[in-house]
């Protein structure tokens, strides 16, 4: 986050009251946000939070059912075309032509952003060293790996040089090797000051990637304010996670509710929220409690989840 | 050389001429995965004519021309060969737009990302639609040529059946298109549309004799058939079959309507599905 202040930064997404409704259900209930230039959103949430419905609404491929949304000073509804040319998007499933080679797929993007053949073909030679494929351009997209089809996604959407890069769930489905490399392409983006909007329902992503979250659940905003923010609003510093076995995590619980500042008791295990979790070990232990498994560790996302949900994001 | 934009959307796309040749994009993306094929569009577009002048037109023609002298006043292979040409664009055209919609839609789901760009729906829809059509013209015309090279082609006028079979096929083709979009299981729709929609087309559109041949209750899928409407103007353009003013215009007539609201429904299709 920089120092500036959010009343003196270039707003490029603002929605008000953003509704998207179905026969029967509410997929996006009325929230509000802002999106500044040059930082990195993203929306956090578990899978049908909405996160994924309200990013085909910024990309003006779905209509909303109510509420205010400009991009770009635009409202997307009814200059669809000029959003999206201004626009990179990269899907949940990637979808490219699986008949075309690496290089071939960043080729035809380009011209359905009517870019000329010249400018595209020296895109081309940045956007394959920005992937990492420079030695896969002649081989057909069928035959990449999932990590390398995702970064392929991204460079694709970076050949119109968007003002928006938006990002649904980046590294679903991939293995640690290749997030570590796909954040790290992120990063440079990033420090290049592309806008990001990312989705995710992985909390280390989110504290990697973004400047602001704003978390999602069941088509509400729960909370919106900067990882280490939402930390300190709605968790301790540490938190100490102790293992009774399944039977006798209930039992205890009560005795274990005075100690700390907020437990959360899960099936399997017990979080004690408190701004010193070694003391608070050490209390237990002296008190005659002692669990089968215990670790301290620094306050997550995860956490913050917990407490704005009472559930936890992947389960 | 790192990713480094330098001059920004906002300075490079321009959207009011994508806005008017947006589909154009569409369909060279459609050409080049055609090119990769081109070795087996190339062979099976002379192969078919060749082997079917040579059973149907000669073979077959040599029983009949034999047997009765001639068809509709003329032989057999130029009275088939209009028949022939609009068969030809039909299938091409069907197999342009069925496939890439089906992948784009369903397999790889590419028109999905098409559509994340200025390109509308609507482009994406033309786009294939005139890249089937360029198809179509390259195989009917190797088509026409081995069917000159056969003889077929009696008079000066044989190669207007060349145009007017592209034609039959984009109108088809933008009606098929549509369909195709709606077709939930991949497998079901390619049985139904081989099974009940292209070889009644084939058999029952006086393609190998006359429809008037046909009793009564069986001459209504003619009626129905581009195939039928598009041979009997053949028919009346290359070697002056008997047609009335009144049917021409039916004939003609049929094939506009086929196109225009073929295309409509396919783009009212492809837009309700890119928006889903």
């Amino acid at each position: 986050m920089t120092n500036t202040t959010n009343a003196s930064r270039e707003v490029l997404i603002k929605a008000t009251g953003l509704r998207k409704s179905y026969e029967d259900f509410v997929a996006v209930n009325g929230i509000d946000f802002e999106v500044f230039k040059g930082e990195s959103f993203g929306f956090l949430g578990p899978n049908g939070a909405g996160k994924s419905t309200t990013m085909r609404i910024i990309a003006a491929t779905l209509t909303r059912s109510g509420g205010e949304l400009t991009i770009l000073g635009k409202d997307p509804q009814s200059n669809g075309p000029e959003i999206k040319a201004h626009l990179g998007v990269v899907p949940q499933a990637d979808n490219l032509d699986n008949a075309l080679t690496v290089e071939e797929n960043l080729y035809i993007y380009g011209r359905y952003f009517g870019l000329p053949k010249n400018f595209i073909r020296e895109k081309i030679e940045e956007l394959l060293d920005f992937a990492q494929l420079m030695d896969k351009r002649s081989v057909k997209v069928e035959a990449l790996s999932g990590g390398m089809k995702r970064r392929l996604t991204i460079a694709r959407a970076l050949v119109s040089e968007p003002e928006i890069l938006m990002l649904d769930e980046p590294t679903t489905g991939l293995d640690p090797q290749a997030r570590h490399i796909l954040w790290d392409r992120l990063f440079r983006l990033k420090e290049q000051g592309v806008t990001l909007l990312i989705t995710t329902h992985y909390m280390d992503e989110a504290e990697q990637l973004c400047d602001r979250i704003m978390v999602m659940d069941k088509g509400s905003i729960m909370a919106e304010d900067s990882p280490a923010g939402l930390i300190k609003k709605y968790s301790t510093r540490e938190v100490l996670e102790v293992r009774f076995g399944s039977d006798r995590n209930y039992v205890v619980a009560p005795q274990l509710e005075v100690m700390a500042d907020r437990i959360e008791v899960l099936p399997d295990r017990i979080l004690l929220y408190a701004e010193n979790g070694e003391a608070l070990l050490h209390e237990m232990n002296e008190k005659g409690l002692h669990p089968v498994t215990s670790l301290v560790r620094r306050s997550s996302l995860e956490d913050v989840f917990l407490r704005l949900t009472g559930r936890t994001l992947v389960e | 050389m790192a990713y480094k934009p330098r001059q920004g959307s906002l300075k490079i796309v321009d959207v009011a001429q994508i806005s008017r040749v947006g589909a154009l994009s569409v369909t060279e993306a459609r050409l080049r995965i055609m090119w990769k094929f081109a070795w087996s569009v190339g062979v099976t577009a002379a192969l078919n004519p060749t082997l079917y002048m040579l059973s149907v037109g000669i073979g077959v023609g040599k029983l009949i021309n034999a047997h009765s002298g001639s068809v509709d006043g003329v032989k057999y292979l130029t009275f088939l060969a209009p028949a022939l040409l609009a068969t030809a664009a039909i299938q091409n055209s069907m197999d342009e737009v069925v496939f890439p919609v089906l992948e784009g839609f369903k397999w790889t789901k590419s028109f999905f990302a098409i559509n994340s760009t200025p390109v509308s729906a609507r482009q994406i829809a033309d786009g294939v639609l005139f890249a089937a059509i360029l198809r179509t013209a390259f195989s009917v015309t190797i088509y026409g040529v081995v069917i000159y090279l056969f003889g077929g082609f009696t008079s000066g006028r044989g190669w207007v059946a060349i145009p007017l079979a592209l034609f039959a096929g984009a109108a088809f083709g933008a009606f098929i298109m549509g369909i195709a979009v709606a077709a939930k299981n991949d497998d079901t729709f390619f049985m139904l549309l081989g099974r009940f929609v292209m070889m009644p087309l084939f058999l029952f559109s006086g393609t190998f004799y006359q429809l008037t041949t046909m009793p009564i209750f069986l001459r209504w899928i003619g009626w129905l058939s581009p195939l039928w409407h598009t041979t009997e103007l053949g028919r009346y353009l290359t070697y002056g079959h008997h047609l009335s003013l009144a049917m021409v215009c039916v004939h003609v007539g049929y094939l506009i309507a086929m196109f225009g609201f073929g295309l409509r429904y396919a783009h009212q299709q492809f837009e309700k599905r890119l928006s889903k």
